[in-house]
This record gives structure tokens, sequence and C-alpha cells, in this order.
């Protein structure tokens, strides 16, 4: 599937994977993560049931600490 | 064609919520201040510590007081007919869905990643059609040109590297601190005068 991640294209073997394995592929280690499906908030604890298709427009985002 | 009195009049009817008055929330309150916006609501539960002034949009003789009165007057010497709002409280879900339920644009302005994650979690799912601003990544010094500004969702915004977390090596400073806060004021006024394509952020 070829998808947007982050505003940038990106393309995988599968045809389509929750977005915990997206995250586990990508090797997305950060401890604190916003995900959003096709700009829609995705929960930390749906990660594992949410599913990411061809087309679809992934944001994954590292949150840092100051201000 | 957009003067500065026609910004000034859309921008006099306008409400910005501003989470957290430290670095980012103190600077980009003085920031939206001095360009006319209407009304300003800010929440904070900290006191002003001398620490705080290497960044703080606070000034020597305030120490002690709590932030949200201290940066209401300071917003009061730049413009004394701005309404400001101050809530004294340490913010959670709830009382960001109660306080800041008026505003039009709301402003992430927190120090702790947690405190971020959990105002992108509420405000998302609460006030869906509500731009918010994030600051993200702006600690240690130089490395300007890492800093940006992007649209990374419907409605949600992020200013700064992304990377740079506070730590011993890289304390958050002025200069950085205030580009990320400037920044993430300036992303307020593309939305509240709007345009917000990604090009004119």
């Amino acid at each position: 599937m070829n998808i947007t991640l982050n505003n940038r294209p990106d393309a995988f073997d599968e045809d389509n994977m929750t977005f915990e394995e997206l995250i586990k592929k990508k090797n997305f280690t950060f401890k604190l993560i916003v995900t959003k499906l096709n700009g829609k908030l995705v929960k930390k604890d749906e990660r594992s049931e949410v599913v990411i298709n061809d087309g679809d427009d992934v944001t994954v985002l590292h949150l840092v600490s100051g201000g | 064609m957009m003067n500065m009195e026609n910004m000034k009049s859309i921008l006099s009817k306008k409400t910005v919520g501003i989470a957290g008055c430290g670095g980012l929330g103190s600077n980009c309150a003085a920031a939206l201040a001095r360009i006319g916006v209407g009304k300003l609501i800010i929440a904070d539960f900290d006191a002003i510590d001398a620490s705080n002034l290497n960044r703080q949009y606070f000034f020597w003789e305030q120490i002690g007081q709590q932030k949200v009165f201290a940066l209401a007057d300071n917003i009061h010497y730049i413009d004394p007919m701005i309404e400001v709002i101050p809530h004294d409280l340490k913010l959670g879900p709830a009382e960001i869905i109660s306080i800041f339920a008026d505003c039009d644009v709301i402003v992430e302005a927190f120090d702790l990643a947690e405190m971020k994650q959990m105002i992108i979690e509420t405000v998302g799912p609460e006030f869906p059609d509500k731009p918010l601003v994030i600051g993200n990544g702006m600690a240690g010094w130089g490395y300007s040109n890492t800093i940006k500004t992007q649209k990374v969702a419907d409605n949600i915004y992020v200013c700064g590297d992304g990377i740079t977390e506070i730590s011993e090596d890289l304390p958050p400073l002025a200069p950085r601190v205030g580009i990320v806060a400037h920044m993430q004021a300036n992303t307020v006024l593309s939305i509240l005068l709007g345009n917000t394509n990604q090009e004119a952020l």
C-alpha cells in the first residue's frame, strides 16, 4: 500500500496494517506521540484496532518537553 | 487589501486561549496583545521564579507573583483595553473544556510533553473545529533554521524543531523559545485573518 506519512509519501509491502504495526515497523519508539488518521485523532488505546489502508493520510507526531 | 486598521478591526473581535504562561505562553501573549487581539484567556498554576527570567515575559520585581496575574498586568502595560481573563489553576481536560470553549484559537504553551499530548487529545474530540497551535521542540541555542511551522492535521498546527528536548545540556533559552512563541503568535494571526495554506504559515 501507498500512504502519506507525516506529509511524505511512503510505501509498504502489506495491503493494510494497524496503527500499532505501523509504529513498530517505522521504529517510532518515542514515549509520547499523537496519532492521526485522515485528520482524525486516533487515541492510544485505539492504535491496536484502527487499520491503515492504501491512500490513507497518516500523522505520527512526536512530542518533546520544553516551553 | 489588509492594512493595519482592517487587521485591528478583525482582531479586536477575536478571543485567543493560552494554555500555560511560561516561556511560550507569556511571549506569545505579549505578541498577540501588541497586534490588538481583543480578548486573551490565560491559564497557569505556577508562580514566577528567578530562573524563569531567562526566557519568560516577566520582570525581576514580579518574582513570587502568580504567572497569570503578572502576565495580565504586563499585557495591560502594552494595551490597557485588552480584555484578559486569568485562570490561576492547573489545566486538565475538564478545565480546558470549560475555560476555552469560546476561544477562536487555542495556543498550547505547556512545558511537559505529557501535557501537550493531553491538550491535543482533549481539544481534538471536544472541539473538532477549534484550531490548536502547539509548540514542540525549542531547547538549546543556534539551529534557528531547523524551527518551522507545519499544519499536521485538521486544525492542528505545530511550531518548533520537533526534536530538541530540554535537558542539562539543552536548557530553554529566550532566543529559541522566543522564536517558537512568536511563530505560534504568527500562526494564530494566519488563522484569525483566514489564510492557513502551508505556504502562508
